[in-house]
């Protein structure tokens, strides 16, 4: 039984043989082969909002906006330390953009002038 | 030209005179080597976020140069000898502020009407120089066209 079980794995995830004799175990017949892999991804939107332990909402649960969009913030200089550090946590590291809502480009330049800022003794590498 | 920013830290017990001797030989250096110095700003003391050199404070000195690459190098390769300068950090800025200016002029063009012709052809004017548009050749082909 045990060797049955581990030759149907590999072939589940080629999913080519349709004529199989123990066709009990997979009801779609060999045609999808993500079927006994994992949980179906549909009940996972937008890459999980609080989390996908949640249970699977289907809304997030705050829109967060981009605050340097909002606010037309167009350059983010390494200089200005009030600034970054609104986007680095306790212990000096930086924080991701699903917990601060900033969206991805701005995200990138932030990081870079922090990384800058860090160079240059303006912000730690990691305190505490 | 390229316009580069240099933020240097110096050891926080150094004189004035010290730190004007030492920037001032820094801009002859830089002019030299064949760059200008456009502003120098005295930061002043600040508290280091880590410990460089055993020191937890520093004074901060920035200058904005234009020059060529080679030059920064230079730069940097005297500083890296110079005993008093503690840390410092080159960023080129040229791209940033031309992106910068051009976000400007676009907003500045939107403030002042929406939608006006001119506002418009103000935006057009500074976006076509920037790509090199073939003018001559569309004139060269319709003339066998109007004959």
């Amino acid at each position: 039984m045990a060797d049955e079980t581990t030759t149907t794995a590999p072939q589940a995830a080629t999913g080519e043989t349709p004529t199989r004799p123990e066709g009990g175990q997979r009801p779609e017949g060999g045609q999808r082969p993500d079927g006994p892999r994992g949980p179906r991804p549909g009940g996972r939107p937008g890459g999980g909002p609080g989390g996908p332990r949640e249970g699977g909402r289907k809304f997030f649960r705050r829109k967060k906006v981009c605050k340097f969009c909002v606010e037309k913030i167009d350059s983010i200089n390494y200089k200005d330390v009030r600034l970054l550090s609104q986007f680095v946590a306790e212990a000096g590291k930086i924080v991701p953009r699903r917990l601060t809502g900033v969206c991805t480009p701005h995200q990138r330049r932030l990081a870079d002038a922090i990384k800058q800022a860090r160079n240059i003794a303006l912000l730690p590498f990691a305190s505490r | 030209m390229r316009t580069y920013e240099l933020m240097f830290i110096l050891r926080p017990d150094m004189v004035e005179e010290d730190q004007d001797k030492l920037v001032s030989t820094l801009e002859s250096q830089i002019q030299a080597a064949g760059g200008t110095v456009k502003s120098v700003e005295r930061m002043g003391k600040r508290r280091l976020a880590y410990m460089v050199r055993n020191f937890q404070d520093g004074i901060y000195v920035l200058l904005t140069l234009e020059g060529e690459g080679g030059m920064v190098k230079e730069i940097e390769r005297r500083l890296r000898v110079n005993e008093p300068v503690i840390k410092f950090l080159t960023v080129r800025v040229d791209e940033e502020q031309k992106r910068m200016a051009k976000i400007k002029a676009i907003r500045d063009t939107k403030v002042r009407g929406k939608g006006t012709r001119a506002a418009a052809a103000a935006a057009e004017a500074i976006a076509t120089p920037e790509p090199l548009t073939p003018a001559p050749a569309p004139e060269t082909t319709e003339a066998p066209t109007g004959a």
